[in-house]
């Protein structure tokens, strides 16, 4: 078979990108040297860690395991807070606009007035986009349900940062809700610019031997290619749902694993635990993998692959 | 690493005093696949989960300086009883040419003992240069002498061996020791100096880094070496100490 030439750039809510692997949120995104170094190593773009309103530490020790499906983290949203956020988000921007690779601003808050103050304090560091974190499962015991479990709290939350920033804006949402397309939908009708799903899922390990949960938090958020059908499932009911474009992650550790996230709809792909598996050399290394898998089967360019599993 | 559960439960067979707050803990059966230098995550249920350096593999071995709740819990453990064991994680030693010069800053010996022991098991001379703040603080310099490694030490205060900081012990067994690499482990200033040292006299080295760790897996961030340090030593921005390290290698050019 002759080998075609591959376009592997995308366009996400008007921000171009060299390929849609996307840093996920969460993962080696807290300082403006490691966002650097993951644009670096082949990433489209990335997603710095979420930020709040104020410090916090996050949870005690242990916050994140490997086991036989991928990983459980309940890191509990450490960040520096809002003040010492700005900073760095302009360091890391103008470090990794040098190298053409877009920043995305992921923020939380504890209520919908404040994801609005958080919206309008990082447009202040004018990150490519604004990823509002409506779905972290590991702050329960704090924060309550999630903004992401309902229609109207994730409409409520779209809404306030919609007025609040003039940046496009993506909706993440979690996997654990019974229709998760009509989230997103409510997402687009506030005026969202894009949807990012999903956020990790929610789970637990117990230690038999120990007779207790294993992460301090009891309970975390499942990453790693045990949810990779998941997220699929997600993504697609998703796309066939909303015009916005979708970034699909959940458990992508390689090309084709990415290029299945494409084929049920999703625009651009994140990549979170697989640094773990293969390094943070992995964005180079799935882009590779997914030009010689769109090369050998005549795929020009996304565009062609987009979304054809769900029609 | 990709048994099915997290931990290893695994108990403890001896646990020694090692100095006035540190204890060895001998565990009951060896860690598999592990190499000096590298590290586990320590779990304690309702206790805690910290890293800690490999100072054995078989049986597997750690010194635990009791410097506060958790490490105090463990050194209270006693034979028969159990913790919890995750790893071996991170990038360790690697034994260049046949004379091993170690050097290792307090704490920083446990995982130096582990090197040694399989350098003289492939029956190759180590020098080991251990400096601490007092005689008290000392660790391993009497298990570093049964296995046949010669030994240097410096204190701070002068109450045992040379009077100083370890890397003039070093400058002294250098003298005639011609070693082909230098290993250290120890607390940062240390560290930058030996590698400023290394630098100067083009001497291939090692060096283990010490970090807040806390996912131990390369993915939260929390231990990644400041810009600065990283400049100072050579070392590409954004390195993480669990997953990069804890151990950097500098070849003179």
């Amino acid at each position: 078979m002759n080998k075609v030439s591959v376009d592997l750039t995308c366009e996400l809510a008007g921000v171009r990108m060299h390929n849609p692997l996307v840093l996920a949120s969460g993962v080696l995104g807290t300082s403006a040297a490691l966002l650097e170094r993951v644009g670096a190593c082949g990433a489209g773009a990335v997603t710095s860690k979420s930020c709040g309103p104020e410090e916090r530490a996050g949870h005690p020790n242990p916050i994140a395991v490997e086991w036989a499906g991928g990983v459980i983290n309940a890191v509990g949203l450490t960040n520096p807070g809002l003040e010492a956020e700005i900073p760095t988000l302009i360091d890391a921007r103008e470090r990794l606009h040098a190298q053409g690779i877009p920043l995305i601003a992921s923020i939380f808050a504890p209520t919908v007035e404040d994801f609005g103050r958080m919206a309008a304090g990082v447009s202040a560091a004018e990150p490519d986009l604004i990823e509002v974190n409506i779905s972290c499962p590991n702050v329960g015991d704090e924060f309550g349900t999630p903004f992401s479990g309902s229609v109207e709290s994730a409409a409520a939350v779209t809404r306030m940062v919609r007025t609040k920033t003039k940046l496009p804006i993506a909706i993440k949402l979690a996997p654990n809700v019974p229709n998760i397309a009509r989230i997103a939908f409510a997402a687009q009708e506030e005026g969202a610019d894009a949807i990012t799903a999903i956020n990790t899922v929610p789970g637990m390990l117990i230690d038999p031997y120990a007779g207790r949960p294993v992460l301090s938090n009891k309970v975390g958020g499942v990453s790693g290619w045990s949810i990779k059908p998941i997220a699929l499932r997600c993504v697609a009911e998703i796309s066939r749902t909303v015009s916005i474009p979708v970034i699909g992650l959940g458990g992508v550790s390689n090309g084709l694993d990415a290029v299945e996230m494409i084929m049920a709809g999703a625009t651009a792909v994140g990549v979170g635990s697989a640094v773990w598996q293969r390094g943070v050399e992995v964005f180079a290394v799935i882009a590779e993998e997914m030009y010689e898998f769109m090369a050998g089967e005549g795929y020009p360019d996304l565009a062609s692959m987009r979304g054809i599993a769900i029609r | 690493m990709s048994d099915m559960q997290a931990y290893q439960r695994y108990f403890i067979s001896n646990s020694q005093p090692k100095n006035y707050r540190t204890r060895s803990l001998v565990l009951d059966r060896p860690l598999a696949e592990a190499q000096p230098g590298q590290f586990v995550m320590i779990w304690l249920p309702d206790v805690g989960e910290k890293p800690f350096s490999i100072a054995n593999a078989d049986p597997l071995t750690a010194a635990i300086a009791a410097v506060g709740p958790f490490s105090e819990a463990l050194c209270a453990l006693e034979p028969g009883q159990p913790l919890w064991v995750r790893g071996p994680l991170g990038q360790g030693f690697e034994l260049k040419g046949k004379k091993h010069l170690l050097v290792g800053g307090g704490y920083g010996a446990a995982p130096l003992y582990f090197l040694a022991k399989l350098a003289r098991a492939r029956g190759e001379e180590v020098c080991v240069c251990l400096g601490a703040r007092s005689q008290a603080e000392l660790l391993l310099a009497e298990d570093f002498r049964e296995i046949g490694c010669r030994v240097e030490i410096a204190t701070e205060d002068g109450s045992a061996g040379h009077q100083g900081l370890v890397l003039e012990a070093v400058r002294a067994a250098l003298a005639d020791f011609p070693a082909q690499t230098l290993y250290a482990c120890g607390p940062k200033p240390m560290l930058l100096a030996l590698a400023a040292f290394c630098k100067d006299n083009r001497l291939a080295g090692q060096f283990s880094w010490e970090a807040m760790m806390r996912c131990g897996i390369g993915l939260c961030g929390s231990c990644e070496i400041d810009e600065p340090t990283c400049d100072a030593v050579g070392l590409p921005h954004g390195w993480l100490t669990c997953k990069d390290g804890p151990v950097s290698f500098y070849q003179p050019a």
